[in-house]
């Protein structure tokens, strides 16, 4: 299946948060850990999923160990390598050496001892301190202002919840940006509704596992508004590699409004009437929920307010009414292998539908 | 090249290295224990988690007959492999057969149990968790037993067509050896199922 | 040493009419070591071209965004098949061939102890691996890229259940891993009795090569760490047939539970194909330093910790499922604590090379890449058993990267260097040292060109199993930079084959000992006869070789 020949480009749509020059909140442990970041900064590094380039806390703890295992790790390479390459050369045969054997040495017991007992430092010191940020991490005590989010994960789209809010939505996640002096976190308490996937987010936090019969519990708490992107990063099956995630971070004025948006019944435009009757008397009701109405379908993205949003198929395709209509002609314009069967609607049909779904803002 | 390496420095002491069929054997075991250790993993790992179904302790008795036959066969077996080495072949060949007999009496009581559990108890190996990991546990273990029993009626049948001799000892040693872990294995079983796990 | 004026008749060479049926009778029929282990050899090397191959399309696919030159069906297929190919047809086969084929010959024994299960289990490896390629023509055919497995080598539940994967092609994985298994297992048991058993007479444990050393303990590591994977496939068997619930999470079921199982396997596993690589290291390396080993008995307690620790480290491929902070600290420090031992045999090899006298034939020139780049392997393994940094490099092209830098970095590269050591006494002939150096410079070329730069997409965020990438996420340059060392390193590979084949017509004559080394493998022809030794060798140290060749300061001085 290839792609349609009318995707709409990707530059419309709003940029994502350019990668930060070092916010760590951890200085670097060793001056010569320092030319990393800068290394990381230029040009050619820019990405808006840099590991290397954190906007929230979590994401900035492991960086802050990153460097510290990073200068280890450095460190004991040029040591040994350097070791290597000397040995290389200074013992190598030279064709006016003699046909003699060199001195057999079988073995050193205070050599042997000292290059047991330094790494064995070498790991205490790495473990003390990769453990403290694990409990730091995953102990981290709660805020009384979090706010909580449910995602789960289905194959190939990412269901996320506001069970205070009331607010069902898909694959964009809006969560407030948090201030570090009054911290408002996101929590994301995670499950699957089919198999194993995983919320990655690398500007704001490590990976989390997203399963089956386990429930998971991450948090995020970004300090800049803006769009941090994202992806599933365990297999789940064919269109794993579409199944992306945009997190909106949104001044509080901006998420109070996003909220009333969402909880806002679905528009019911008169002039999209004939859509809307397309809608309803299709199999689409089946899988899909739109607040308010008979659509009531729990297998596809809630689509209430599709149209408020940037994107569809996970994120990967802009929402604009070429693409909507591309998609529900055929998913698999986009994903093969979406589970979403290819509606075959006439021309007609297709085109009301497409407006219809459009007007739900 | 001569192939003969040496530097006759010291008469040559006595070499002895342990015989092939047991370390072999000894390695089939370790291999097949760790088999049963995951099997046993998943059946403890599953205890109180099922959804439904019957619970061990509604559908499950002791195996008392069964396991008393089972664990004296260990003990029959061994006096075969001791008559076999004194070279009294015929009483090897009995000690043979009543360990067959033994073992058999097992099997035959484990499919009375699972003809009672399936017909009467409704418990099948797709009903619950409890189900899939008692049926693959214990049956992995009759799965073993009858496989030993195969083979020690090989040897009673080698026996009685007068083809077993004292030469064979070591080899009637290292079948025991297998069904010893046999045996091993069921106190295993039996403790996790039928007494812990109800 | 005697020279010899022209090849020994080679098995390859009967010519008179008839010859050639029963020239394949001999191999198909044979339970002779030496054969077994060629032919697991040849085995690998066809299933290394295949697999490579797979790697190719892959990497083509991934070298601009948004690519189409394959499916994504065909992607899912592609990564599952090289995955599994390479650890169970290319790895293992390739291993215990060599494994077959020195052990005996090494502790002076006339053949494995049992012959019959040595066939036997290679030819049940054999019928695995076409076994799982046989998916690729079953059910739909030869359209459509048949049905051949797409659950990843791994094949987390619930992707394998009947209901996430119809049709037959996770079965065709499962049991195609399920009798490479049983063939292993046949395998180590024969290496652990061959060695425990049959050695020649003076050879004590602590005169064992460290080559059989090491064979024991992956042997020792083969029983206690296949075994979980034979059971969770035989639980993956009854969920999918039998309507069982092991991996059912809709019955209650776990998917972290195959997780566990997996990685029982999964993590030893790797120490499986690691530790023949150091096994050949530490045969070739002295050799080439002309010194004997640095610290022999560190070297074997180094070995035997590593097999038990490597028992104990595998939920750090667990650490994003959420096992907790208590599960998350012991994997690291586990982990973290299997680089001492580790660290020991690279501090061992660097000290064996220290007042040496290097001599850079290929062999060497291989075993020296392996050192650097087993280093780095190390240190990038290090990174990822720091658990808070795995939860970002974790499931990322950077694993891909370290996983990677250890099988073709150090594995495949000592391989190499078994090969162009070990070829001669196989087969009589040298392989050609031109090519051989061409082989490994282009190699080595392609290789840090894929590898090195693969890491840096995993650290902007790439995941792996991925069929495509968006073009705004500043991956595109990393990756057009890693498919182009792809093809130079097969082109390198053909190379080798080529020098395989014509070695063998044209190459020179080696005669027993061509490398001056010390085991006893060299103490008998180019190939050794049938029954290896006429007479049962006596050996008094740890090198025989080495004490005929020095009279005047034998190894038995200094033992």
């Amino acid at each position: 299946m290839s792609l349609s020949m009318n995707l709409d480009p990707v530059q419309n749509l709003p940029a994502a948060v350019p990668p930060s020059h070092m916010q760590a909140l951890h200085p670097p442990a060793l001056s010569h850990a320092a030319f990393l970041p800068a290394l990381l900064a230029t040009k050619i590094f820019q990405s808006p999923t840099n590991i290397f380039a954190p906007e929230a806390t979590p994401a900035q703890s492991i960086f802050g160990l990153s460097l510290f295992v990073l200068a280890i790790c450095g460190s004991v390479f040029l040591v040994v390598a350097g070791l290597l390459l000397y040995a290389i050369i200074r013992f190598r045969h030279r064709p006016h050496d003699s046909d003699r054997e060199p001195p057999q040495i079988y073995g050193s017991n205070q050599v042997e001892l000292s290059w047991t007992v330094i790494p064995v430092i070498i790991i205490v010191v790495l473990f003390l301190t990769t453990t403290r940020v694990i409990f730091l991490t995953e102990h981290a005590p709660r805020p009384k202002d979090a706010l909580d989010v449910t995602v789960i994960g289905h194959q190939f789209w990412w269901e996320f919840r506001y069970p205070k809010l009331g607010i069902v939505t898909a694959n964009e996640l809006h969560v407030p940006v948090s201030d570090p002096a009054h911290p408002t976190p996101t929590y994301l308490t995670m499950e699957s509704a089919d198999t194993d996937h995983s919320f990655w987010v690398p500007s704001l936090a490590g990976k989390m596992d997203v399963l089956p019969n386990k429930v998971n519990i991450m948090w995020i708490d970004p300090e800049k508004p803006g769009i941090y992107l994202g992806q599933c990063a365990q297999y789940c099956g064919v269109e794993h590699a579409k199944m992306l995630i945009r997190v909106y971070a949104d001044t509080p004025a901006q998420f109070a409004a996003w909220v009333a948006h969402q909880r806002s019944p679905a528009v019911i435009d008169p002039a999209v009437a004939e859509g809307r009757q397309v809608f309803f008397h299709n199999a689409c009701i089946d899988c899909h929920t739109i607040q308010g109405t008979a659509a009531h379908g729990i297998f596809g993205p809630d689509l209430t307010h599709l149209a408020s949003r940037d994107t569809i198929a996970s994120g990967s395709v802009p929402l604009t009414p070429n693409n909507l209509r591309l998609f529900v002609d055929n998913p698999a314009n986009f994903k093969p292998g979406a589970l979403m069967p290819p509606m075959h609607l006439n021309d007609h049909d297709l085109n009301a539908v497409t407006k219809y779904l459009l007007s739900l803002r | 090249m001569s192939s003969a390496v040496a530097i006759p420095h010291q008469p040559a002491e006595e070499w002895t290295q342990p015989s092939r069929g047991v370390v072999g054997m000894a390695c089939l075991i370790a291999a097949e224990s760790a088999i049963f250790i995951i099997f046993v993993v998943a059946y403890i790992y599953y205890t109180g988690k099922s959804l439904t179904g019957p619970t061990p302790r509604q559908v499950l008795d002791l195996p008392i007959v069964a396991t008393v036959c089972l664990l004296s066969s260990s003990i029959t077996v061994h006096f075969s492999v001791h008559e076999l080495r004194l070279g009294k072949v015929s009483r090897s060949a009995w000690w043979l057969a009543a360990t067959i007999l033994l073992g058999g009496i097992f099997i035959v009581f484990t499919a009375l149990e699972w003809y009672k559990l399936i017909v009467h108890d409704g418990l099948t190996i797709r009903t619950n968790l409890f189900g899939t990991t008692f049926y693959s546990l214990v049956g992995l273990h009759a799965f073993h037993v009858l496989i030993g029993l195969l083979m020690l009626s090989l040897t009673l049948l080698f026996a009685l067509r007068g083809k077993l001799t004292q030469h064979h000892a070591e080899r009637l040693e290292v079948l025991s050896l297998y069904w010893h872990f046999v045996d091993a294995v069921w106190v295993v079983v039996f403790t996790v199922v039928y007494v812990l796990g109800r | 040493m005697a020279t010899q004026t022209s090849a020994p008749a080679l098995p390859g060479q009967a010519s008179a009419p008839g010859g050639f049926f029963a020239l394949v009778t001999e191999w198909v029929t044979t339970v002779d070591h030496k054969k077994i282990g060629i032919m697991y050899i040849v085995y690998a090397l066809l299933f290394l071209v295949v697999a490579g191959v797979e790697a190719l399309l892959m990497r083509i696919q991934l070298a601009v965004p948004n690519n189409h030159f394959v499916a994504p069906e065909t992607f899912n297929r592609l990564f599952t098949m090289h995955g599994t190919t390479m650890v169970f047809f290319v790895g293992m086969p390739i291993l215990f061939g060599f494994g077959n084929y020195l052990v005996p010959l090494m502790i002076g024994a006339r053949d494995m102890a049992f012959p019959r299960l040595n066939a036997f289990s290679f030819w049940i490896s054999a019928f695995a691996g076409f076994l799982l390629y046989f998916s690729y023509f079953a059910g739909s055919g030869l359209y459509g890229a048949g049905t051949a497995p797409d659950v990843g080598w791994f094949a987390y539940a619930p992707l394998t259940a009947r209901v996430f994967s119809p049709g037959h092609s996770t079965d065709y994985w499962t049991l195609s891993i399920l009798l490479s298994g049983i063939g292993s297992l046949g395998t180590s048991l024969n290496i652990v009795a061959t060695t425990l058993c049959m050695r020649c007479k003076g050879m004590k444990l602590s005169r064992l090569p460290l080559l059989v050393w090491l064979y024991l303990v992956t042997s020792c590591i083969a029983f206690v760490a296949i075994s979980p994977l034979t059971a969770a496939q035989i639980m993956l068997l009854i969920d999918r047939y039998l309507g069982g619930h092991f991996f059912d999470t809709q019955a209650g079921g776990s998917a972290v539970l195959w997780m566990h199982f997996f990685w029982i396997f999964g993590h030893p596993e790797v120490y499986i194909l690691v530790l023949p690589a150091f096994a050949f290291a530490n045969e070739i390396i002295p050799v080439f330093s002309r010194k004997a080993i640095f610290g022999y008995p560190a070297m074997v307690a180094a070995t035997v910790a590593i097999g038990f620790i490597s028992l104990g480290v595998w939920a750090h491929h667990m650490f994003t499922v959420g096992l907790g902070p208590g599960a998350n600290a012991f994997f690291t420090f586990s982990t973290m604590v299997i680089a001492v031992p580790t660290g020991i045999k690279i501090f061992n090899w660097l000290a064996t090379l220290w007042g040496g006298n290097i001599h850079f034939a290929t062999p060497m020139l291989f075993a020296i890449a392996f050192l650097f780049q087993f280093l780095i392997a190390g240190l990038t393994g290090i990174m990822l058993s720091a658990s808070p940094f795995d939860w970002q490099l974790g499931n990322s092209y950077f694993v891909v990267a370290h996983f990677h830098y250890v099988l073709v970095g150090a594995i495949l590269f000592m391989i190499f260097s078994a090969f162009y050591y070990w070829y001669p006494k196989m087969t009589g002939r040298m392989l050609s040292e031109k090519l051989g150096k061409w082989h490994f410079w282009l190699f080595l070329i392609g290789f840090h060109l894929t590898f090195d730069f693969m890491h840096i997409p995993g650290l902007l965020g790439m995941p792996r199993r991925i069929y495509t990438y968006e073009a705004d996420r500043g991956w595109a340059i990393w990756n057009l930079i890693v498919s182009s060392g792809a093809f130079l390193q097969a082109i390198a590979t053909l190379l080798f084959v080529y020098n395989l084949v014509r070695s063998y017509f044209k190459g020179d004559i080696a005669g027993p000992d061509p490398w001056d080394a010390w085991t006893l493998e060299w103490s008998v022809t180019s190939p050794p006869p049938s029954y290896n030794f006429a007479t049962e060798p006596t050996v008094e140290s740890r090198r025989p070789l080495w004490d005929l060749k020095h009279p005047e300061d034998p190894d038995t001085n200094y033992e």
